[in-house]
């Protein structure tokens, strides 16, 4: 077994020991045992950066096992210096969810966090699958245990949201789906992702398969105008539902962008790429300012995790090493922020049991230490330099300066609103005198959400300061895939 | 003269006959009301029936016997296998529940289960019109006896009459196309039936009218639309137990008989059944889902995603026959194969779990009496959510391979319209998530409305989780039941 099944399975295989344990009765135990399995699937991935060779473009760590036979699909992992951190990001990603839980989930323990621990085995699994089944095994596993945190530990309209997402990613995933079988069967019966990068296609087919791509992708990203799901999801979902759909789940789409339609579809990439730019540029600008009115909490960060998922599509469809390589260090900086951000809402739920802005006020004078953390996310969020969220940002403005002035201006305008619809719940919630009586009786944060913040906080400071450990390794690995998606396919 | 190897080859279908009379006699003398000399006696049977059909399975040869009347295939022997096991379970699932209502008091839901059997192996054994017929005869008139088990029972009484009336209709449409076929071919041979179609002198007209009557019975033996009135009612009507022993071994059977007139026989005339097929897989697919998000029993619910199923059975025997590549041919049927049994697997766990919910005067069908099983008992939630996510075609469940190999077929035949039929499959298939995640809803996020445990016997509780368990083991690893299914076909149909 190679270190990337260890890594993939570790966590599951802690989550379905953890779903063995029948009732309430052992939560304490069960606590320490999701612990241990989070910590343990994060160390295992530790080796996996460290021997990493940022110099080669090739897939490594690859394994390669027959597993059916009769399709010719193998269980073919791989990782390149695209998915290597967000392997490493969704086992640091669920650790935190782990902590978050640690008091506020009393009912099924033992389900809740098996579910998060088989989900994060799940999604790293789909940025290690080299087998086109494979990844759409995984891609589509991931939609049960989701489905159940929603619906289970989720808000008053919990089961409109679970079945909300449900329905609406298995319909994107459905057409993704023929769009497989009919690779598999032109591609003369293999699942092989090298082979299909390397498979002729004509212009007519390649652009019906990207939309069947754009299908399952761009409802996972999630792009303006197939957005809808996500606000109503994020809202419902239990706090480390949020953060892990923020933070994991919606890189997968963007991923797969990456993964299949670029080196896969590279004609109608190009040929479609005004459209999804101009998707994009709607999403960051017309969804920026939608975020700007909320007023609910969640609702507000969900609309700004679309407008900063449109800087990443927008940063995927320019074809130039900048913009790729920035898209993707704004997608593991939006897991930090966006994942810690949700985390603050639910320390704050957690005390008043309210989202709405409106029931704050004033709570930088009751929680001090919390006020710092949260200021600091906030200020991630909206772009400052020195913090995770600046340095994505600012290379895919760049790049699209590059590329056409308006397009880069219109980026540009996100630094604004972001600035705009964070700075101004900051001012409300945390900034003022204290009206409500539940602020006046707020608690600061104990030693468990310290610890969970500062970890966080390190990590978004340690990117923003120092973005070069991202960077450096996706350099060949991007270079070889934009050479893919360069090459023409269409048969002469 | 007697042929030795005849005997031999059918010799699990000899044991079965004979224990069944031997437990016949023995169960007049059982007084015991759980009647478990009855019970251990019908599963020792077959268990061993299995396991020599598993060993006939393995040898691979395919011979026929008794004159050309029967054939044995590898394809033959795991259908049987797979019954043999099937029944098994429904005994297993069944026995508490038929205690609590009184359908112990006499031996025969045991007799009446193991006969229902011996015609499904006939069937599945038979080259031979008649031979087929002997036993699909056999097989209905014990699921009439079965459904109406339950005399004082009026919703069981009506049903088994809708079933017998519609039941009967069939089996008369059946031997009136089977006539047909005979007046125009001079023969009841399946092989020499395929012989004289082939050699392309026998007048078309008659042909195709005996194949549109053949057609009908096998559609209603499958239960597809427009044949599938009777499926709702039955399902609903009879006990849960006999609509377990109805839904699941039957299908294998069903299956086989298709195969075996369809393929064996009427191949040179593919022309003309693909047509039909593929109107009866469209048919079934739009109402078996249409119609099931609006039910509220889930027997019911079942009975229609059953009909949906079974749509995508007819796709893979669809597509077998395209101009070009026989692997491929064997590719669809074995797809086919593949997803009636992996179908049935999976209903007899979901079904299962209903029979296990039910308590003395509570049938426990209707989807509300699920509600909170999660907190009630989390093993028989997970096991019903693994069978709902496995039927609505979720990864990494069964399945959803099962869908994937028949739609794979489909694309690869590249028959007229193929990719049309196979995203409406996939958009139908969308349909069906929403009314099989609904139950899964009521189980896991609704409040329970009693609290008590659920308790079951041991050997319910096992083979549950078993049955559960493989539904997920045989989607982490599905290639073996698949290979499996392949060789079967390609050593079956040569």
């Amino acid at each position: 077994m190679g270190l990337l099944s260890i890594a993939i399975w570790t966590p599951i295989i802690f989550g379905l020991v953890l779903l063995l344990f029948g009732r309430d009765q052992h939560a304490v135990v069960v606590r320490w045992l999701a612990l241990v399995g989070a910590l343990f699937s994060l160390l295992a991935t530790v080796p996996l950066y460290l021997h990493f060779d940022p110099s080669q473009s090739q897939m490594q760590y690859v394994e390669h096992i027959s597993w059916i036979e009769r399709f010719h699909v193998f269980y073919h992992l791989g990782i390149d210096g695209i998915s290597i951190w967000f392997i490493v990001l969704t086992a640091f990603i669920t650790l935190i969810v782990v902590i978050s839980a640690w008091e506020v989930i009393t009912e099924r323990v033992n389900q809740y966090m098996g579910a998060f621990l088989i989900l994060s085995g799940l999604m790293m699994g789909v940025f290690a699958a080299m087998d086109a089944l494979l990844f759409y095994v995984f891609f589509e596993a991931t939609l049960i245990p989701m489905y159940l945190i929603i619906g289970v530990w989720g808000g008053p309209r919990k089961i409109y949201a679970a079945f909300k997402f449900f329905l609406y990613t298995l319909l994107g995933s459905v057409l993704m789906l023929v769009a497989l079988i009919y690779l598999y069967v032109q591609s003369g019966g293999s699942f092989d992702l090298m082979r299909w990068y390397q498979l002729p296609l004509d212009a007519h087919v390649q652009t019906l398969l990207f939309f069947a791509f754009f299908a399952a992708f761009a409802v996972k990203v999630p792009m303006w105008p197939v957005h809808t799901w996500l606000p109503d999801v994020h809202v419902e979902a239990p706090t480390g539902g949020s953060a892990i759909l923020a933070a994991i789940m919606l890189k997968l789409g963007a991923y797969g962008f990456i993964r299949f339609s670029l080196p896969i579809l590279p004609d109608a990439s190009h040929a479609w790429a005004p459209l999804m730019l101009g998707l994009s540029l709607v999403a960051v600008i017309y969804v920026g300012l939608v975020a700007l009115v909320q007023e609910d909490m969640k609702k507000l960060v969900a609309y700004s995790s679309v407008a900063h998922m449109g800087f990443v599509s927008l940063g995927i469809f320019l074809f130039t090493p900048l913009g790729l390589e920035g898209a993707l260090v704004q997608m593991i900086a939006h897991g930090f922020v966006s994942g810690a951000m949700f985390l603050c809402i639910g320390v704050l739920y957690d005390r008043v049991h309210s989202r709405e802005i409106a029931s704050y006020g004033g709570v930088i004078n009751t929680m001090p230490k919390f006020t710092a953390f949260a200021l600091l996310f906030s200020m991630a969020n909206c772009g400052l330099p020195g913090t995770a969220g600046f340095v994505g940002e600012w290379m895919v403005i760049l790049a699209s300066v590059k590329e056409n002035l308006w397009l880069g201006l219109g980026a540009a305008t996100a630094l604004i609103f972001g600035a705009a619809y964070t700075l101004w719940m900051v001012k409300r919630v945390f900034l003022g005198a204290v009206t409500k009586t539940e602020v006046a009786e707020l608690e600061d944060v104990n030693s468990r959400e310290f610890v969970m913040l500062l970890l966080l906080a390190v990590a978004v400071l340690a990117m923003g300061v120092n973005p070069k450990p991202f960077t450096d390794v996706m350099g060949s690995s991007v270079d070889e895939l934009l050479r893919w998606a360069s090459l023409s396919k269409i048969p002469r | 003269m007697i042929n030795v190897s005849s005997w031999i080859s059918i010799s699990p279908e000899v044991i079965l006959l004979l224990m069944t009379c031997v437990i016949l006699l023995v169960d007049l003398g059982v007084k015991s009301l759980k009647r478990t000399l009855t019970f251990v006696l019908t599963v020792l049977t077959l268990l061993i029936v299995s396991v020599i059909e598993i060993m006939l399975a393995n040898e691979g040869t395919v011979s026929f016997g008794f004159s050309h009347m029967v054939v044995f295939d590898p394809m033959g022997h795991w259908l049987k296998a797979f019954s043999c096991l099937a029944v098994l379970c429904t005994f297993v699932y069944a026995r508490p529940y038929a205690l609590d209502r009184g359908m112990l008091k006499g031996g025969e839901l045991f007799t009446l289960g193991l006969f229902a059997l011996l015609g499904m192996m006939v069937m599945i054994s038979g080259n031979h019109f008649l031979v087929i017929y002997l036993g699909l005869e056999m097989l209905t008139l014990c699921s009439y006896a079965l459904v109406a088990l339950r005399r004082d029972h009026a919703a069981s009484t009506e049903a088994a009459m809708k079933y017998f009336v519609l039941g009967a209709l069939a089996s008369g449409f059946l031997l009136y196309g089977l006539s047909m076929l005979y007046g125009a071919t001079g023969s009841l041979d399946i092989s020499r039936v395929y012989e004289s179609i082939s050699s392309g002198q026998i007048q078309p007209k008659v042909l195709v009218l005996g194949l549109v009557f053949v057609v009908c019975a096998l559609a209603f033996k499958l239960s597809v639309v427009p044949f599938h009135m009777w499926v709702p009612d039955v399902y609903q009507g009879a006990p849960t137990a006999v609509t377990l022993m109805v839904a699941g071994a039957p299908k294998l059977a069903a299956f086989a008989i298709t195969i075996r007139i369809l393929v064996s026989g009427l191949l040179p005339m593919a022309h003309d059944w693909q047509q039909m097929l593929i109107i009866l897989s469209v048919c079934s697919l739009a109402v078996g889902n249409l119609a099931a998000i609006a039910q509220t029993n889930l027997k019911r619910m079942l009975a229609f995603s059953t009909i949906s199923q079974m749509g995508f059975v007819l796709i893979g025997l669809y597509c077998g026959v395209f101009e070009g590549g026989s692997a491929d041919a064997a590719n669809a049927y074995s797809s086919s194969m593949f997803y009636v049994i992996t179908y049935v697997i999976t209903t007899l766990a979901a079904f299962g779990v209903i029979l296990l919910l039910a308590r003395e005067g509570f049938e426990s069908e209707e989807i509300s009496d699920f509600a909170g099983l999660n907190q009630r008992s989390p093993l028989y939630a997970a096991v019903m959510a693994i069978c709902l996510f496995s039927l609505a075609g979720v990864p990494p469940l069964v399945g959803f391979y099962a869908k994937l190999s028949v739609l794979q077929a489909l694309l690869a035949s590249q028959l007229f319209g193929a990719t049309y039929l196979v995203i409406f499959a996939l958009i139908m298939s969308l349909l069906a998530a929403f009314y099989y995640i609904r139950v899964i809803k009521v189980m896991y996020f609704d409040q329970p409305l009693t609290v008590s445990n659920v308790s079951a016997a041991w050997e319910v509780r096992w083979l549950l989780s078993i049955n559960g368990l493989l539904i997920l083991a045989l989607g982490l690893f599905p290639g073996g039941l698949m290979s499996l299914c392949a060789q079967a076909i390609v050593k079956s149909l040569g």
